[in-house]
């Protein structure tokens, strides 16, 4: 697979991309899964929102801002007690999978929030004059033409994920960051290095091509 | 139908008076705007639409006419008034039963206001999914209302492969799918091109003889109220100053900014230099210009040359034009007149009396061009 590395360390580089695309998917699944409500909440109780409530809306913005300006690894620490509660250990790949969920979902739900609020006022409007439900109008109307928006966003946010697993390390996530750091750097094994690099290098080239392609398809029509 | 039963001349439905289709009562809505500064959008307006017909709201841009056409469907709610649409008060329905009356009144926007995400289809299929119509159904419903704009062809498509004609057109049959009776349109026709315009106001006037529909419309052009209302209303910071019959506001502008709206939709203005290049009245002569207008049963006559006989004036016709208003037709015409002035002031009260509208035109106002 990779000719400059021996079998032994190709099977570190092939455990290790495993790793990093569990952690990366499964906190991504759960980020939109629970960033898509979020943002929603966030975006109908805002200023000038379908259902304006700033009792509501304030909270959960100072909540999402608390998450979002901690950083990473402080986080990932910070929460322990947290995600032991979730899964059932602090340790490991799956543990590691708890607190960059709840990065990612904060991040995502304010790309999410901002992709809403380019859905243009007019057609909401329009909606409204149909007769449509407050919520018909966020199912119907502002999630599928805020699509667009909402497929770069997940773009940007699983870009964000490859970095932050990078940190995963730490709590024994593995994945290539920590590969990279454990025999690259304190090996002083620079073709690992090397070849972590140019992994992620080609990994976050791939995902940012394919979301840019589904955009561009979806705006075309 | 009672009409089978019922001697002709005495129906029922001749001699009551009729409800109208829409009432609005000293609406007042208020908004306080960034600093302090309270802008009355609409400042005790009343309005009433009468069934069938096309009512036409005027004005600038900032008068209230926006704020206005919302409350009929409260997308805006007045602060104070009443809003009686088909002979129901709107103000005091719960949501559901306002969402439900909403259906009701289609509603066509100046941006079309389509939704990117759907085909044409789908897009006209939107207000019966929310109304919960069913699929079936929706299908005939969808093909019916595209059929009426002409636009049958463009089902599948998105609204971006298509012309800000054909997107308005869309806008009319998404309006008309759930059948209402009356269609709100918010400057409709103002983001597109002058045949296009032509193009869309026609249909609004096919689907009302068609459909039965009552029309309100709000447009800053008079030449879209010239085009295909029956009334008209000209809007002022936030109040009605002028209501009528088009034909009538079109003839007898009451109000100055009536007067301004009019002249630049039916174009009156005389070049300048014109005046100065006019022959100056000879000695114990008068010069006075003059704007006709003529309308009415005497608009037909040779006035002009009548005048000139019996007041023994000169009449130099400096411009004029024939022009048709709400299928009515109508002449506007400026005029230097010559003569004695006791004859001219003779002609002119021979002119009112005709029922032909006299404005003097101010010599400075042409020359000041």
């Amino acid at each position: 697979m990779i000719p400059w590395l021996n079998p032994a360390l190709e099977q570190l580089f092939v455990d290790a991309a495993i790793e990093t695309l569990t952690m990366v998917g499964g906190a991504a699944a759960v980020a939109i899964l629970l960033g898509l409500p979020l943002a929603l909440l966030l975006y109908a109780t805002g200023p000038g929102g379908l259902a304006q409530n700033g009792l509501a809306n304030r909270p959960l913005g100072l909540l999402v801002n608390a998450v979002r300006s901690t950083p990473f690894i402080i986080l990932m620490v910070a929460i322990v007690p947290f995600t032991r509660l979730v899964a059932g250990t602090s340790i490991g790949t799956t543990a590691a999978i708890v607190p960059l969920a709840l990065a990612a979902t904060a991040f995502i739900a304010r790309l999410f929030e901002t992709a809403f609020r380019e859905v243009d006022r007019g057609v909401i409007e329009a909606a409204r004059a149909m007769g449509a439900t407050r919520l018909q109008i966020l199912v119907k109307v502002v999630v599928p033409e805020a699509m667009p928006g909402l497929i770069a966003a997940v773009t940007v946010t699983l870009v964000s994920l490859v970095g932050y697993s990078a940190m995963a390390g730490a709590v024994g996530g593995g994945g290539l960051g920590d590969l990279g750091i454990r025999f690259g750097y304190q090996r002083f094994m620079p073709e690992v290095m090397a070849s972590v690099v140019v992994v992620l290098i080609v990994f976050v080239q791939g995902l940012q091509s394919l979301g840019d392609w589904i955009v561009r398809r979806i705006r075309r029509r | 139908m009672s009409a089978a039963i019922a001697t002709p001349g005495t129906l029922p439905g001749e001699t009551a008076i009729p409800e109208a289709a829409i009432r609005l009562t000293e609406l007042r809505r208020h908004f306080s705007t960034s600093g302090s500064t309270l802008v009355k959008a609409l400042d005790g307006v009343s309005l009433s639409v009468a069934p069938g017909e096309i009512f036409g709201i005027v004005g600038r841009s900032g008068a209230g006419k926006s704020t206005l056409i919302r409350c009929v469907n409260l997308l805006e709610r007045p602060d104070s008034g009443s809003v009686r649409v088909l002979g129901e008060e709107l103000l005091g329905l719960d949501d559901a039963a306002l969402r439900e009356r909403r259906r009701g009144i289609g509603m066509v926007f100046q941006h079309f206001n389509l939704l990117a995400s759907r085909t044409v289809a789908d897009n006209v299929a939107f207000p019966l999914e929310v109304a919960g119509v069913p699929a079936a159904e929706r299908k005939t419903r969808v093909a019916e209302a595209l059929a009426l704009v002409g636009l049958a062809e463009k089902a599948k498509n998105y609204p971006t492969q298509l012309s800000g004609g054909q997107k308005q057109r869309v806008g009319i049959a998404r309006a008309l799918a759930p059948r209402p009776k009356i269609l709100l349109c918010d400057e409709a026709t103002s983001a597109l091109d002058p045949e296009t315009t032509q193009e869309i106001l026609g249909l609004i006037k096919t689907l009302r003889d068609q459909l039965d529909l009552t029309v309100l419309l709000i447009t800053h052009e008079m030449a879209v109220v010239k085009e295909i209302c029956d009334r008209v209303a000209v809007m002022e910071r936030g109040q009605v100053i002028e209501e009528g019959r088009v034909f009538d506001v079109f003839t007898r502008p009451a109000h100055p900014t009536t007067r301004r709206f009019i002249a630049d939709t039916i174009g009156h203005s005389i070049p300048p230099g014109t005046v100065a290049r006019l022959p100056a009245p000879g000695a114990g002569e008068a010069r006075r210009l003059l704007q006709v207008l003529f309308a009415g049963p005497n608009s037909t006559r040779s006035v002009i040359s009548e005048a000139s006989r019996r007041y023994g004036l000169d009449l130099n016709i400096i411009s004029g034009r024939i022009d048709e208003i709400a299928g009515e037709p109508f002449g506007i015409m400026a005029l230097a007149a010559y003569g004695a002035p006791e004859q001219i002031e003779a002609a002119l009260a021979w002119f009112a009396e005709l029922g032909l509208g006299i404005t003097p035109i101010p010599d400075s106002a042409v020359e000041g061009h």
